[in-house]
């Protein structure tokens, strides 16, 4: 009787799985089949795989790609960037100028934008947000405000603070006053940090409520739940549970409306999986698909997209713990023993070139007569032996457990780069550091390296964001305290009011650190990609990675 | 019984006080740290040093440990560095995810691996057994990761038997209720929804699966072998009671033991299995969060709380191990 009964209950059981089975794979029929319906040359829904979570929505508590992504769909900047160019042009603010002193900024704002929330766009709630930048209280939100740090140097009481005062003239007019003039201006207004947001909003859901809790930060509703800007999307949700963001389609946008119904950003942070799931056709666009794949899904008909490179990889020098290394020869030699079209060729992402300055050409103050170095072992070898270098050993540091858009496979970067310097006769002792475990403290905070990889993706088109922040003053990185020459033609650039002016300063600039200085070698400018299904169309690729996806619609 | 317990209990305490400083001092010795993982490259020494003294990084290890302690004491776990949110929610939204996984893998492991090492040591020598051999040779021998990628490529791509990752189809209306998405649609009647959820279970359940299953199936075979020679088994088959009888009251019923002992152990297998399996399926439950914690952000809360989970989940899983011995054979509840 026993016996018989579990039978049953088993064989029920059993049925009930295989139910669920049959039910799941007559599921996944209609789910692809609703897919199907859903795309057409409008409307349908729109799912990107990002490569991260978010940190927050709240524009101003970020720094990072994957938490501005959708911080971009649903705010907008006073300025902003032509799409796929790193151009500045108007967004909430139609036309902007400055005074003679550089320290006096005029916006004359669009007309008719309205915040998700309803409320008006006006020259108040623009000022409103730079107030409330600069008038942050507490460490903890002082500290998650990377950017405004950065460019404006502090909060109020601080004595470099660079803001002074934001003035409403009438409703369509905002007048920002900084204390100083800052080459960073006006390239800085189109940061994504400097999102402007709506008063009503961060008054209503306690925006600047950020609490230390043990050994982190929470952050208000506003910044998790409510945030509200003007952008082409509204905020619909983000499930952690499966890692999806929902941006609904703005009907009231100030500008071109979005064509897609819905936007959903997917976090998938494995590459492979991303590439799967495009394939799989559960995803219709992909982040960084890896450079081995580009072919193979190009073959297969997915569209992949270069965005203009707006990036640098370098070989640092740190002159500190080898006095070889304060010889210009000896950085010569080293600049020259780097068969850098090879590495390009062999190692680079699809459409990557050698780099022989800090920056790329689309940023002003790029100069077409740089001293170039071509690779010469011979060369190389003359200029160690002039120098009294050779046998020269050097501890070369790279980091492990990371890919970056500019370096996506930095341990095969490394491999190359030692061979040809040993090829030169210089040797070298490799130090592998996990990126966050080591490499960023050993380099930039101890400097315990020789020679190290790094790079940087740009954030705004200005000189001072590429020369500036490598060169721009002594640092552990490269331990080039003596270099004050270049400190100062740096810091005269970028103080160059005049654009003409700031471009020759910045182009010279350029000439001298190949010709004169030397502290680095530029290594390659790699265009990091997107990957789309086929019938996505409109995506246009952003060198800044500064995507809008209002243009995009869904074909059959 | 009761003994047992407490005495296990007690254990579970000293296990975790002593974890718990362990992890603490260690996370702090290693290189990098959460303030260089939240600043990335564009921070300036003044907002390395706002930040440092905002998390309380600059005070000496020992005001450090304590008010750890302390928070600890009062169930504060504190907020995650990298979300934001308190860990409690964090993980707590993990866990279901990890479980489900785990629950679906050992009942496969389970359901087939015991069936498969009892006829495999019944047809000794036989096709049937040669072939278990084999297979669980390999099973045991094929890293989790290339199985994971293996099964992907065969029945995501191209003919898209299943989907590639992830717990429910983008875009599903489903209602979380327990946080087991195949449950919740029930409880919700969201019928498709959990379809859906166990048609994402298969893969990675059994990815998840085959470790565990291959050793239950070795340790069933050869369990069963050894008491299949015992004198108590040719008494009964001299006795002569029916082979179904025999099979079921004696040789199943002693043959398990040791197979309950491997379950208990392979929970720890399991939770590590999971963090590899949950990345290839980009799965988002706990062996998510372990490796995001460590390599993105230094997440010391979350790791701290984490790691005090997986110790008490071990100790409860053994405990209740312990525990099913005595109703499996009752020579150990008089002992």
């Amino acid at each position: 009787m026993r016996a018989t009964r579990m039978r049953a209950t088993r064989l029920v059981a059993a049925g009930a799985v295989a139910a669920l089975m049959i039910g799941a794979a007559g599921c996944a029929e209609s789910d692809r089949d609703g897919g199907d319906e859903g795309s057409s040359a409008s409307g349908g829904t729109f799912i990107f795989a990002g490569a991260g979570d978010p940190k927050n929505f709240d524009p101003i508590f970020n720094d990072d790609g994957e938490s501005f992504r959708p911080i971009r769909q649903i705010y907008d900047t006073l300025v902003t960037h032509k799409p796929g160019t790193a151009e500045l042009v108007g967004g909430l603010a139609e036309s902007w100028e400055n005074d003679p002193s550089g320290k006096v900024w005029t916006f004359k704002l669009r007309q008719g934008v309205k915040f998700h929330d309803g409320t008006p766009l006006d020259a108040a709630a623009v000022c409103a947000n730079f107030d409330r930048w600069y008038n942050m209280k507490g460490e903890a939100a002082q500290s998650q405000m990377i950017y405004y740090t950065d460019v404006f140097g502090g909060f109020a009481g601080n004595p470099d603070a660079l803001y002074d005062n934001c003035k409403a003239q009438d409703p369509s007019t905002a007048v920002l006053t900084l204390k100083r003039y800052k080459g960073a201006f006006p390239g800085a207004f189109a940061l994504t940090a400097f999102s402007i947001a709506s008063p009503e909003a961060m008054k209503k859901y306690d925006a600047n409520t950020v609490t230390q809790n043990g050994d982190s930060f929470s952050y208000s509703a506003f910044a998790n739940e409510h945030p509200t800007g003007t952008g082409a999307f509204v905020f619909g949700g983000w499930n952690k549970s499966t890692g999806e963001i929902t941006l609904n389609k703005n009907p009231d946008f100030w500008g071109d409306k979005a064509k897609v119904d819905k936007m959903i950003i997917k976090i998938i942070k494995d590459e492979n999986t991303r590439k799967q799931e495009l394939r799989a056709g559960t995803v219709q666009a992909i982040d960084f698909p890896a450079p081995a794949d580009r072919k193979a899904l190009a073959g297969e008909g997915y569209k992949v997209l270069d965005r203009p490179a707006f990036n640098i990889l370098y070989l640092g020098i740190n002159q500190k713990n080898n006095p070889k290394l304060k010889d210009f020869r000896v950085r010569q030699a080293i600049a020259y023993a780097l068969n850098r079209a090879q590495l390009v060729q062999t190692k680079g992402p699809g459409g990557a070139k050698v780099a022989d300055q800090f920056l790329p050409d689309t940023v002003v103050g790029y100069a077409g007569d740089v001293q170039k170095y071509e690779y010469d072992v011979n060369k190389a070898k003359q200029l160690l032996s002039e120098a009294g270098a050779t046998g020269l050993t050097l501890n070369f540091y790279y980091p492990t457990e990371v890919s970056r858009p500019y370096m996506p496979n930095p341990q095969e970067i490394f491999t190359v780069l030692a061979n040809d310097l040993q090829a030169a006769g210089i040797k070298v002792n490799g130090v592998p550091r996990p990126w966050n475990g080591g490499f960023k403290d050993d380099v930039q905070q101890f400097g315990k390296h020789d020679l190290h990889m790094l790079g940087w993706t740009g954030d705004y088109n200005d000189p001072g964001n590429f020369v500036g922040t490598f060169f721009g003053r002594a640092k552990a990185e490269f331990g080039d305290d003596a270099m004050t020459d270049m400190f100062d033609a740096i810091g005269k650039a970028d103080a160059t009011v005049d654009p003409a002016g700031k471009k020759a300063a910045f182009e010279q600039v350029n000439r001298d650190l190949a010709a004169k200085w030397l502290p680095a070698v530029p290594i390659w400018h790699a265009p990091p990609a997107l990957a789309t299904a086929k019938n996505v169309e409109g995506l246009v690729p952003s060198p800044l990675t500064a995507e809008e996806f209002n243009t995009v619609s869904l074909t059959k | 019984m009761v003994r047992v317990i407490s005495r296990r209990l007690i254990q579970l305490v000293v296990t975790l006080v002593a974890l718990t400083t362990l992890v603490f001092f260690w996370l702090r010795s290693l290189p990098g740290g959460p303030v260089d993982a939240l600043l990335g490259e564009r921070a300036t020494p003044q907002t390395r040093e706002l930040l440092t003294r905002a998390l309380g990084y600059d005070q000496p290890i020992w005001v450090q440990y304590g008010r750890f302690l302390k928070n600890v004491v009062t169930g504060n776990f504190g907020n995650s560095i990298r979300t934001g949110e308190p860990v409690t929610e964090v993980i707590s939204r993990s866990f279901p995810a990890t479980v489900e996984l785990a629950l679906a893998a050992i009942i496969i492991a389970i359901g087939l691996g015991v069936p498969l090492g009892y006829l495999a040591a019944r047809y000794r020598g036989r096709l049937l057994d040669n072939a278990t051999i084999i297979v669980t040779l390999i099973g045991i021998s094929i890293p989790i990761f290339f199985l994971g990628y293996l099964l992907k490529d065969w029945l995501t791509q191209g003919v898209h038997v299943f989907p590639p990752s992830g717990r429910i189809s983008t875009g599903t209306n489903n209602t979380e209720v327990t946080g087991f998405f195949v449950l919740d649609g029930l409880l919700t009647r969201e019928l498709d929804a959990s379809a859906d959820a166990l048609w994402h279970l298969v893969l990675p359940a059994v990815t998840l699966a085959t470790i565990p299953l291959a050793i239950i199936v070795r340790i069933t075979r050869a369990s069963v072998l050894d008491v299949l020679d015992e004198d108590y088994i040719r008494t009964a088959d001299a006795k002569g009671l029916r082979s179904p009888t025999i099979r079921k009251r004696h040789v199943l019923r002693n043959a398990l033991l040791p197979v309950v002992t491997i379950i208990g152990l392979q929970t720890g297998a399991l939770l590590a299995g999971a963090v590899l399996t949950e990345k290839v399926y980009n799965w988002g439950g706990l062996g998510t969060l372990i490796t995001d914690s460590i390599s993105g952000s230094r997440d010391y809360p979350v790791l701290q709380a984490l790691i005090l989970l997986a110790a008490a989940v071990f100790v409860v899983v053994n405990l209740i191990v312990d525990l099913s011995y005595a109703i499996i054979d009752p020579r150990v509840r008089v002992r």
